[in-house]
C-alpha cells in the first residue's frame, strides 16, 4: 500500500470511530486533516466535493469515497470507503446482543440522552464551517439562507433545491 | 407510519438483505433513513415498527453512518456476520458506484467556468440544507440549559478554535454524561 493509502485508510478509520451522531459531525475534523494537514486540496474543493456527495443518492457518508478518490484513484476510493463503513460496523455488530439486553436500564438512558448535546454542537460546527466556505459572494448567502428558510418552512424534497441552487449558481455568478 | 405485520415475514437470505438494501441505496437521495425504515418495516417486513426503533437507537447512538450501522446490525441478526457484509454491501454499492462517477466528471470539467459557478451554487445549497438539518436537531433540545451549554462549548471549540475532535469529545462526553445523569435522577 502507497503512503497515500495508508493515510486515507488512517484518517477513515478514525473518523469512523468518531462519528458518533452520524456523518455529518466529523465534517469539520475531516476538512480540517484534508485541508491543513494533509494539504490534499485546498477548502474550496473539499466543499465543492462535500456538494457532490450530497446530490448523489447513499448514507450522508459519501464524501469520504470522493475525497479517497481524488487522492489516490479508484483504490483510494475504496481504501476511503471501507475505513469509512468497516470500525464502526464491526463495534455495531459485537454490540447489538449487548444493547438489547440492557433495554431498560437506567445507565443505557443516560448515556443515550448524554450524546444528544455533543451531537447537536457538532451538527451546528459542521455546518458553520461548510457555510463559511461555501458562501464566498453574496448571491451564495442568499442560496444559503433561501434552502435553509425552505426546508425549515416545506416538505420540498432536498434534490429540488439543490437542483435549483446549481441553476442559479450557473445562469447568475 | 404503519403499523407491525400479523404475520412475520420469513428470514431473509443473503441475496434478499443485499438487494434489499441495494433498493434503499439507489433511490436514498437527501437522506435514506425513511427509504429504510419503509423497506424493512413495510415492505418487506423483517421487523415490527417497535423493534425497528431499538435497533435504530442503537445505530444512532454507535459512531459511523445511521443507516449503515443498520443494515450491519439487520444483516446480522438474521444471517450472522456475513449477512451484515451483505447487507453494507448492498446499501454502499450504488452509491459508491454512482458518486465515483461524479467525481470523475467534476475532475474532468472543473475548470470551466460554468462548471465552476453550478458547483458553486450547488455548494451553497447544500450547506443551507446541513444548516437547515442542524436547525431541527438542535430544536427539540432549547429547553434543556445544560444540553445547551454543552452543546454550545462543543460549537465554540469545533468551529471557532478549531481544536481536533479526538480532544473535545474526550473532555465534553464526560461532561455531558455527569450532566445526563444528574437531569435523570
Amino acid at each position: 500500500m502507497s503512503g497515500e493509502l495508508l493515510s486515507l485508510a488512517g484518517l477513515f478509520t478514525r473518523l469512523s470511530l468518531l462519528a458518533i451522531g452520524g456523518g455529518p459531525t466529523i465534517l469539520p475534523e475531516m476538512q480540517r486533516e484534508v485541508v491543513a494537514v494533509q494539504h490534499w486540496m485546498p477548502a474550496a474543493d473539499f466543499t465543492a466535493l462535500f456538494a457532490l456527495a450530497q446530490a448523489a443518492p447513499g448514507p450522508n457518508m459519501m464524501v469520504s469515497t470522493l475525497i479517497g478518490y481524488r487522492v489516490g484513484g479508484f483504490a483510494g476510493a475504496l481504501v476511503a470507503t471501507l475505513g469509512m463503513i468497516g470500525p464502526s460496523s464491526v463495534l455495531t455488530m459485537a454490540l447489538v446482543s449487548l444493547w438489547h439486553r440492557f433495554r431498560d436500564a437506567l445507565w443505557r438512558r443516560v448515556v443515550q440522552a448524554s450524546l444528544v448535546p455533543v451531537t447537536v454542537g457538532l451538527f451546528l460546527a459542521s455546518a458553520s464551517i461548510i457555510v463559511i466556505t461555501a458562501d464566498r459572494s453574496i448571491l451564495l448567502a442568499a442560496i444559503t439562507a433561501a434552502v435553509v428558510a425552505i426546508s425549515l418552512g416545506t416538505r420540498l424534497h432536498p434534490l429540488w433545491l439543490l437542483g435549483a441552487g446549481a441553476l442559479i449558481g450557473m445562469l447568475a455568478l | 407510519m404503519s403499523d407491525a405485520p400479523s404475520t412475520p415475514a420469513p428470514t431473509p437470505s443473503i441475496g434478499a438483505l443485499f438487494m434489499g438494501f441495494f433498493s434503499v441505496g439507489i433511490i436514498g437521495f437527501g437522506g435514506v433513513l425513511p427509504m429504510a425504515r419503509r423497506m424493512i418495516v413495510e415492505e418487506r417486513r423483517w421487523m415490527t415498527a417497535g423493534e425497528f426503533t431499538d435497533l435504530l437507537s442503537l445505530c444512532q447512538f454507535l459512531p459511523g453512518g445511521n443507516v449503515i450501522n443498520l443494515a450491519a446490525a439487520i444483516g446480522l441478526r438474521f444471517r450472522g456476520v456475513a449477512g451484515g457484509c451483505a447487507g453494507l454491501a448492498g446499501l454502499m454499492a450504488a452509491p459508491v458506484g454512482i458518486v465515483i462517477l461524479l467525481g470523475a466528471v467534476y475532475g474532468r470539467f472543473q475548470n470551466i467556468p460554468t462548471v465552476r459557478h453550478l458547483f458553486a451554487g450547488l455548494g451553497a445549497a447544500a450547506a443551507g440544507l446541513i444548516l437547515a438539518l442542524s436547525i431541527k436537531i438542535a430544536w427539540p433540545m432549547r429547553r434543556n440549559y445544560g444540553g445547551v451549554a454543552i452543546a454550545a462549548i462543543c460549537y465554540v471549540a469545533i468551529a471557532a478554535l478549531r481544536v481536533p475532535l479526538l480532544p473535545t469529545m474526550a473532555a465534553l462526553v464526560p461532561a455531558s454524561l455527569v450532566v445526563a445523569w444528574w437531569q435523570q435522577r
